[in-house]
């Protein structure tokens, strides 16, 4: 494994896993980093009321039944107009707006999880085999992936998007966005993971515990998945940080741009959309929190990214 | 050097091609084109006849071969939506994009060069930290909601700048409009081409903050430490000078994605490029567009990674030796 051992001295074994993790290298550094610790509190309590979101919220915004067009545009509650039934105001179709964020949150953040696992497990599996198998099974593959770096992975979700828009004519959008969404990013983010796999495999393979493995006949798939994988997943943890918030970034921009998730099922990313049209009329509110939460969440990931990456570099040690 | 210059631009026209396949496999299967031209009622025989004027009956390869043969040409076919050919769309469309990247990669040039050297040789002054918070920012906040908040700041609160648009153009040479002669088509740049700089100049100054903080710790600026140079001209004689050279490398590998990331900022602005032509065509499933978009921005970015390497090829004697070897 690359990630650091335990610190050092002696570590009985009856240790509960508690205290062995406040005694591990990661938690210190972690806890001397106040920075980090801040994103990682924000980040947590904006993963925590996007889960809880049914109980928190004051209402459902996706239930056309308790949504009225008469509260349509309702400014915060400490502005002129403001209702006490809307803390943050209300969107142009009267949902309000505290709760359409704390669901649309939700939205954002399991699209986000699932893209990038989708990526994950793409990358890691092409990577373990191109790594593995060599020669020209693994030309095929870093080939792809090299025309594909190429392309910014927002063009690649929009054309992806277009693809299936064509092929899906007449039925409508709310059917499909959720899994156009989750493809484009998983097949716009896969290549790092590519890359970092087969090289940390190129060096595994020739050591002796995979030869061992192989002498005493282990079918290829399980040498991968039980001895290979556990030895190079390592890095892939600081990317899985920071492809979170680019995936959550590219689902809003996404959704923003109009070829996302539709106004009835609100993400962040739409909600920010809707509320750039109403911009000009000074409502200002329906764009301002939505967006702030956005850049929150993202900020406190990449933060947190950005200390796992230090952290986990061994020559920064 | 001669092997290598040809396998290099072999392997450029195989990447093209893979792309060129990837486009016609979405310009033939993914829309029908016929359905796209005749309408409900049209009678069979005239459906046959328009089948048959397309080529559609042909053998694949034909097709595929009478696509690219078209596409060398530029002739990327007709778009669904306007009825026009695609190349003239993209061709009048194209001053707008092209003005608006290039003046953004200088913008990121010009502004995230200085702040990086600053940040490497101060590295603990206020200013470093203030810019690397910045940066970091700048990393996170996705395009368009940098977009959003300077249209609400500088348009709708101040009133100093336009909110959309180019302002007023004028044509050089021909079919060439630019914005960059008239006041208000300088004034319509500005906010556009922050927006879309913004996250290039992140990007390039912490390149510069790492090459430099590298280049500082080396040998050869050991050496000029020793013969007494001053420290003026050690920081920006020696150390800037090797420190650029990735630097204008990498600037010139993101030009590529500069323009693709225009999709956004020319959509947040209705800045009349390329770009909002592409997302209109995904919206609307214009095939030829799409495709014809696909097969230009790759043709760019293939291009510029060839330009790139061959001149790495030219400059470092040692990838040069590597080569012969």
């Amino acid at each position: 494994m690359t990630l650091p051992s335990p610190s050092a001295g002696p570590n009985p074994s009856g240790d509960s896993l508690w205290s062995r993790i406040m005694a591990h290298d990661l938690t210190y550094l972690f806890f001397r980093s106040p920075l980090t610790v801040v994103a990682a509190i924000l980040s947590m309590a904006i993963m925590l009321a996007a889960l809880m979101a049914p109980w928190l919220a004051s209402m459902d915004p996706f239930d056309p039944a308790q949504v009225f067009l008469a509260d349509a545009n309702i400014p915060p509650v400490w502005q002129d107009g403001g209702d006490p039934r809307f803390v943050l105001g209300t969107d142009d179709q009267g949902r309000d707006l505290y709760s359409a964020i704390l669901y649309g949150m939700r939205v954002s953040l399991v699209i986000g999880l699932s893209g990038v696992a989708l990526a994950a497990t793409i990358g890691i599996t092409l990577g373990l085999v191109a790594g593995y198998a060599g020669g020209r099974i693994d030309a095929v593959i870093m080939r792809v992936a090299d025309v594909q770096l190429t392309f910014p992975a927002i063009l690649i979700a929009l054309l992806v998007n277009g693809v299936v828009q064509a092929l899906s004519k007449g039925s409508s959008r709310e059917t499909w966005a959720f899994g156009v969404l989750i493809l484009s990013i998983g097949l716009s983010f896969w290549v790092q993971y590519a890359r970092t796999i087969r090289g940390s495999t190129l060096i595994e393979k020739n050591k002796d515990y995979i030869h061992a493995a192989r002498l005493v006949g282990q079918p290829t798939p399980l040498i991968l998945l039980r001895h290979l994988l556990p030895n190079v997943i390592g890095p892939v943890l600081v990317i899985l940080t920071i492809n979170l918030g680019l995936a959550i970034i590219t689902e809003a921009t996404l959704s923003f741009l109009g070829v996302g998730l539709p106004p009835t099922q609100p993400s962040l990313g739409t909600l920010i959309s809707i509320g750039n049209k109403y911009l000009f009329s000074g409502d200002w509110w329906i764009v301002t929190f939505p967006g702030l939460t956005l850049a929150v969440f993202v900020l406190s990931i990449n933060l947190i990214g950005d200390w796992l990456r230090d952290a986990l570099n061994p020559r920064l040690q | 050097m001669l092997a290598f210059i040809i396998r290099r631009i072999l392997q450029s026209c195989m990447v093209l091609l893979t792309v060129a396949l990837l486009a016609f496999t979405m310009f033939r299967f993914v829309g029908d084109p016929v359905a796209q031209i005749v309408s409900l009622d049209t009678p069979a025989e005239e459906v046959r006849k328009v089948r048959e004027s397309l080529g559609l009956d042909d053998p694949v390869v034909v097709q595929m071969g009478r696509y690219l043969y078209k596409a060398v040409q530029l002739d990327f076919g007709i778009s669904y939506q306007f009825r026009q050919p695609v190349i003239e769309l993209l061709a009048e469309r194209a001053p707008a994009t092209l003005e608006l990247a290039l003046i953004s990669s200088f913008l990121s040039l010009a502004i995230g060069i200085p702040m990086g050297v600053y940040t490497a040789l101060r590295r603990d002054s206020l200013f470093a930290r203030v810019f690397q918070s910045i940066s970091l920012v700048g990393v996170s906040l996705p395009t368009f909601l940098i977009g959003i908040l300077l249209i609400y700041l500088f348009a709708v609160t101040l009133g100093w700048l336009p909110s959309f648009g180019r302002g007023q153009v004028v044509t050089v040479s021909g079919r060439w409009t630019t914005g960059l002669l008239t006041a208000s088509g300088l004034k319509a740049l500005i906010l556009p081409s922050i927006t879309l700089g913004l996250y290039q100049m992140t990007l390039i100054m912490r390149l510069v903050r790492a090459e430099m903080l590298e280049v500082l710790r080396s040998d050869h600026i050991k050496f000029a430490r020793a013969r007494g140079l001053t420290t003026r001209a050690i920081h920006f004689r020696h150390a800037l000078k090797s420190t650029l050279v990735p630097v204008i490398t990498i600037a010139g590998l993101q030009l590529g994605s500069i323009i693709a990331f225009a999709v956004i900022t020319e959509t947040v602005f209705q800045w009349p490029g390329m770009g909002a032509l592409f997302l209109k065509a995904v919206q609307n499933v214009d095939i030829p567009i799409m495709a014809a978009y696909l097969m230009i921005i790759s043709a760019l970015f293939v291009t510029i990674n060839m330009v790139v390497d061959l001149l790495y090829a030219f400059v470092d004697p040692r990838l040069r030796a590597t080569i012969k070897g």
